[in-house]
């Protein structure tokens, strides 16, 4: 169900010419995918999505918030959650690094929010201004405890837009937090963006729970969920619980069950999360592959062209679902390849994962420091892995 | 093509790469355009680069350039060795004194009283972006005037969207004399 005043809004919107940057594309995005909630803290490179929402969420019928800091932000938006609204908040590394706990919190009690990481050059406050890959394996093992997570990385101002009707409605089908790890190279380039027209905008929404049934386990692995304010009492909390929702920390069968759960639903549906696209070369016989993701996919791929111009055979894979990982793709595409390169903005994170999966060599073609991959920079790393 | 302009912030340089790569956007081109400033609201060094192409384009923060419009001196000195052979050069000529030792060869000058000429003619040194944006364009046909028209009326402050595009004009006239 659509709110009027939001497509009232999306009706003045949409077909107007958008030249935006990669954070105004993503705010743009969470409008349409319905975000009624936004709680944050500004931080280069992510502060434009705040102020975009700040400015406009409001005339779509929804809050904004400027928190104190970024615990209080992702504490905002997982109560808001509670009430039934599609959630969201944006930061990059340091203040991604403060949400980590409540991140946990948010897989635990199963509440769906939407975290934007525009990433940094760190450790630390870094190179604040700078683009990098770094939190990809935080974005993976940031909290603490088992779990499974979701994590999409946009190449393009388009793609920023478009995944986050994946991340809201992923949010909503598995009750769990979604992370779009966005760079700060791709939040701060502006391109062309295209926006649906209104009626056509479908959204999942989260399954509802019968009165007096249980939420927070049960026979299937995502439980339907009441709201504060739907006649159920609810206890929600980030310590092991029965599928009532009331605390039980001592029975071993109790946590496993949970925590095996809340890891399956997302392991066992890998296929309608899981998102790549390749491109293998028209001869077929490639020995070699790249594959990349976020803006290094970019001069990737042209390097890949490039290679191709002058007759290589170069098959190529971007990951757009980061995690969970795409195993079974990256297997597939190494199968008849000698060697992987793998271009990213950090020291090899991704490319460590890959190498988990695919029976060929993997060469990490890292780069940090604040300034992207060259196109030239990975031809020449494929050059020298044909040699 | 790939256009950079730097100079210090408050001259309207991500102003004018925002102007130019909508335009394009108008026009039908792919483009992407990006920007570099520092922390200070005014005076710091501050870059925009716009990449107008008719393919889809890979690399986000080009090395080369084809065209770089300085504002200022140091921005000047530090970024015309990466335009390509053959690049060109656009200066104002009461902010930039180019130097023949440090410009790579093979490239072409030009320097254009820009902000005198906004001064003078509008009352108004603000609006000397535009003149530069009118001239180059006149120059190099990047992209149509029409849609730099709407876009500069579009993007500009209420109340000097008038000024502004005359001052676009203004340089398209100078281009031609120039010719």
């Amino acid at each position: 169900m659509i709110d009027k005043s939001r497509i009232q809004y999306l009706e003045q919107l949409w077909s107007r010419t958008h030249f935006l940057l990669g954070d105004e594309a993503c705010a743009y995005g969470a409008i349409y995918a319905g975000c009624d909630f936004f709680a944050g803290y500004p931080i280069t490179p992510a502060s434009e999505v705040a102020e975009l929402l700040a400015a406009e969420l409001p005339k779509a019928g929804g809050l904004c918030v400027q928190m104190e800091d970024e615990l209080a932000s992702i504490g905002a938006i997982i109560g808001a959650s509670w009430t039934g609204a599609r959630v969201m908040t944006a930061t990059s590394g340091p203040g991604f690094s403060l949400m980590q706990e409540n991140i946990g919190y948010a897989i635990m009690t199963e509440t769906p929010c939407v975290i934007v990481d525009v990433q940094r050059s760190g450790p630390s406050t870094g190179q604040a201004t700078k683009p990098a890959q770094g939190d990809v394996m935080q974005a993976r093992w940031g909290t603490h405890g088992d779990h499974e997570i979701m994590a999409f990385a946009p190449s393009s101002a388009q793609e920023c837009f478009d995944l986050m009707f994946d991340c809201f409605d992923l949010a909503d089908i598995y009750r769990t937090p979604v992370i779009m790890l966005m760079d700060g190279e791709i939040g701060h380039i502006r391109e062309s963006v295209t926006m649906l027209e209104p009626s056509t905008v479908k959204r999942a929404s989260r399954k509802k729970a019968e009165p007096g049934e249980d939420l927070f386990g049960g026979p299937e692995l995502v439980p339907g969920v009441m709201h504060y304010g739907e006649g159920a009492s609810i206890h929600v909390t980030g310590s092991t619980h029965l599928p009532n929702g009331m605390r039980d920390v001592t029975t071993p069968r109790v946590h496993d069950e949970l925590v095996r759960r809340l890891y399956r639903k997302i392991d066992e549906n890998r296929e309608k999360i899981i998102r790549v696209e390749t491109d293998i070369s028209t001869g077929g016989n490639a020995r070699i592959g790249v594959i990349s993701y976020g803006a290094t996919a970019r001069p990737a791929y042209g390097a890949v062209k490039a290679a191709r111009a002058e007759g290589r055979d170069v098959d190529f894979l971007r990951l757009i679902t980061v995690w969970p990982f795409a195993r079974e793709q990256v297997t597939d595409f190494a199968r008849n390849l000698d060697f992987i390169l793998v271009p990213e903005m950090n020291l090899g994170q991704i490319s460590r994962e890959i190498q988990r999966f695919a029976d060929c060599e993997v060469i990490s073609v890292s780069k940090i420091g604040g300034v992207p991959h060259s196109i030239d920079e990975i031809y020449q790393a494929i050059m020298e892995a044909m040699r | 093509m790939i256009v950079r302009f730097v100079g210090f912030g408050g001259q309207g340089i991500v102003l004018s790469s925002y102007i130019l790569g909508l335009s394009a956007v108008l026009d039908g081109k792919r483009v992407v355009q990006n920007q570099s400033y520092g922390s200070e609201s005014r005076g710091g060094e501050c870059r925009g680069d716009v990449i107008i192409s008719d393919q889809e384009i890979y690399e986000l923060e080009p090395t080369g350039h084809d065209v770089l419009v300085a504002m200022t001196q140091p921005g000047y000195e530090k970024l015309v060795v990466s335009l390509k052979p053959e690049g060109t050069l656009i200066v104002d000529s009461d902010l930039v004194i180019p130097d023949a030792g440090l410009s790579p060869p093979g490239i072409r000058t030009y320097s254009i009283r820009a902000t005198e000429l906004a001064s003078k003619k509008f009352g108004r040194k603000i609006v000397a972006n535009m003149v530069i944006l009118g001239y180059m364009n006149s120059l190099l046909s990047l992209v149509t005037v029409e849609s730099l028209e709407k876009v500069i009326s579009q993007s500009v402050p209420d109340g000097t969207q008038e000024l502004n595009v005359k001052a676009m004009l203004e340089g398209i006239q100078l281009a031609m004399k120039d010719s």
